[in-house]
């Protein structure tokens, strides 16, 4: 294994396109840019309240775009510990930058083997790829 | 994540679906079609048309036609409107109201002549409305339903007529002073067919709507994109009608509420005499009707969407949105309501709730847009 594999932040994938990875010990989640692309302007993101219990693909919250409304899913159990208020003001972020800035949650994960089941960057391009066919 | 919207059953596809599939649209079900819901970006699409021109692929829309000694008195009786206001060339959006007042569905009539009328209906409605004018149909009119022989295209904005002009040389003959909003023009037309051109539209913006023999439209299509305009989806059309505040039937327009409700008694001429449904809007009208049609404003944060109830500040239960999304050139999130009449002035407060959540939403004048005076 190459030292960067260790730098680098994993992330894991949902099939939903959901994504969490892990920043210094806090487990932080968002969507994917194929997500946003799909879902077109996002215009409204109704964040939950921090402290939410969510077992692993509970709806926890719900990102609006003009066309749609679609529910984001716990990528797996946890505790919500911080949401993105920037959000509020700025929900263009989910669309500007999915994975970074426009992440929407922070959790503190009940079981880190539940992050097994999910898919892995490579995977999780390789599901989008076969579904833009 | 996943979409709320789903589609189910088979899915009719126009003429134009291969054009849409090759520019990498993406697609949904709507009224039993297969449609282009965006192709690039949703408000980019939006803003193009109030700036520029678009073009939409509406030939799910279905095409009746009326033809006969009668039909003029036919037409006069099974619809909302005077006909007898309109002369040859003219079109006039009317409805076609049940016994009771209800809205059938919400259509555009082109007068021909008083002896051939050209019928515009909503895709979902077309069979229903055939069926039912053939049931009125004492007058021994000729209807046929033509839905599938023609595709119809909308092109939409403020250069519009400039495109048009481009795509169809034989208009620069005739003035188009002498094209008013409303009216429209058939001509045999070599590269196209033939063609009925009306100054008509669903998105507040000047423009014109294009019937033609299906196997003609992608030629149409492709000269209208060479000419300028830009491909629209119907995320795009909701968005520049809901802003426009015109009606979508099933939503505003529905067979269990009164027309009268929707605002819409421009188009209900309860003075010209008997025709369907009229004596139930007079007694209506009389007893003072006890809904209408508001436009609304989200003042907290969420959106309004179709379906979510109403509620006055004490929380008694005083209507439902029926369209509501937030929309590019308005920039917020606005809707269209059926609420308790007594509700319906402007500068209400209310609540939505919002999927269980109460937000503050306010009655407001509409349109929510309109169009600069040219």
């Amino acid at each position: 294994m190459a030292l960067s594999d260790w730098e680098r932040p994993v992330i894991k994938f949902t099939k939903d396109h959901e994504w969490i990875k892990e920043v210094n010990g806090e487990y932080v989640v968002g969507i994917t840019d194929y997500a946003q692309t799909e879902l077109g302007d996002v215009v409204f993101v109704d964040l939950p309240a921090a402290g939410a219990e969510l077992g692993q693909g509970d709806t926890a919250l719900n990102v609006e775009s003009v066309k749609a409304v679609s529910d984001v899913y716990a990528p797996v159990a946890g505790k919500v510990t911080a949401v993105n208020e920037e959000l509020n003001d700025s929900p263009q972020l989910v669309n500007e930058s999915p994975l970074e800035n426009g992440w929407l949650v922070k959790m503190e994960i009940s079981e880190a083997s539940q992050l097994e089941s999910l898919m892995d960057e490579t995977a999780y391009s390789a599901y989008v790829e076969e579904l833009s066919k | 994540m996943s979409d709320s919207e789903e589609t189910v059953g088979e899915l009719k596809r126009t003429c134009l679906f291969d054009l849409h599939k090759e520019a990498g649209a993406k697609l949904m079900g709507f009224a039993g079609w297969e449609v282009p819901v965006q192709y690039s970006n949703l408000k980019d699409e939006h803003q193009k048309v109030r700036e520029q021109a678009g073009i939409f692929d509406v030939s799910h829309m279905g095409e009746i036609s009326c033809k006969g000694s009668a039909a003029q008195s036919f037409i006069q009786r099974t619809c909302s409107n005077d006909i007898t206001r309109i002369s040859d060339g003219q079109a006039q959006y009317t409805l076609l109201l049940n016994e009771e007042g209800g809205v059938i569905d919400d259509l555009i009539v082109y007068q021909v002549s008083e002896q051939e009328f050209f019928i515009c209906a909503n895709a979902s409605n077309v069979d229903k409305d055939f069926a039912w004018l053939q049931s009125q149909n004492s007058e021994g009119v000729d209807l046929e339903n033509q839905t599938p022989d023609f595709a119809q295209i909308a092109l939409q904005g403020p250069l519009a007529q400039d495109i048009l002009l481009k795509t169809f040389p034989a208009l620069k003959d005739s003035s188009l002073g002498a094209f008013p909003f409303f009216s429209f023009r058939k001509m045999e037309e070599i590269t196209f067919g033939s063609v009925l051109i009306a100054r008509t539209g669903y998105t507040g913006e000047d423009g014109f709507e294009v019937f033609l023999p299906t196997e003609k439209a992608p030629d149409l299509w492709r000269a209208f994109l060479e000419n300028g305009a830009f491909p629209i989806g119907f995320g795009a059309r909701d968005t520049l009608r809901l802003e426009a505040a015109l009606p979508l039937h099933g939503h505003e327009l529905r067979e269990d509420l009164p027309a009268l409700t929707a605002n819409i008694s421009w188009a209900v001429k309860l003075s010209k005499g008997d025709f369907v449904g009229s004596d139930s809007l007079r007694s209506l009208k009389e007893q003072g009707l006890k809904q209408k049609l508001t436009g609304l404003e989200v003042l907290g944060r969420g959106l309004i969407r179709e379906e979510m109830k109403l509620q006055d500040l004490e929380g008694n239960s005083v209507g439902w949105v029926t369209s509501g999304t937030q929309t590019p050139t308005v920039g917020k999130a606005i809707g269209l309501a059926i609420v308790d009449k007594e509700f319906s002035k402007p500068g209400t407060k209310l609540q939505a709730d919002v999927r269980g959540r109460m937000v503050e939403v306010q009655t407001v004048k509409i349109p929510f847009y309109k169009k600069k005076q040219a």
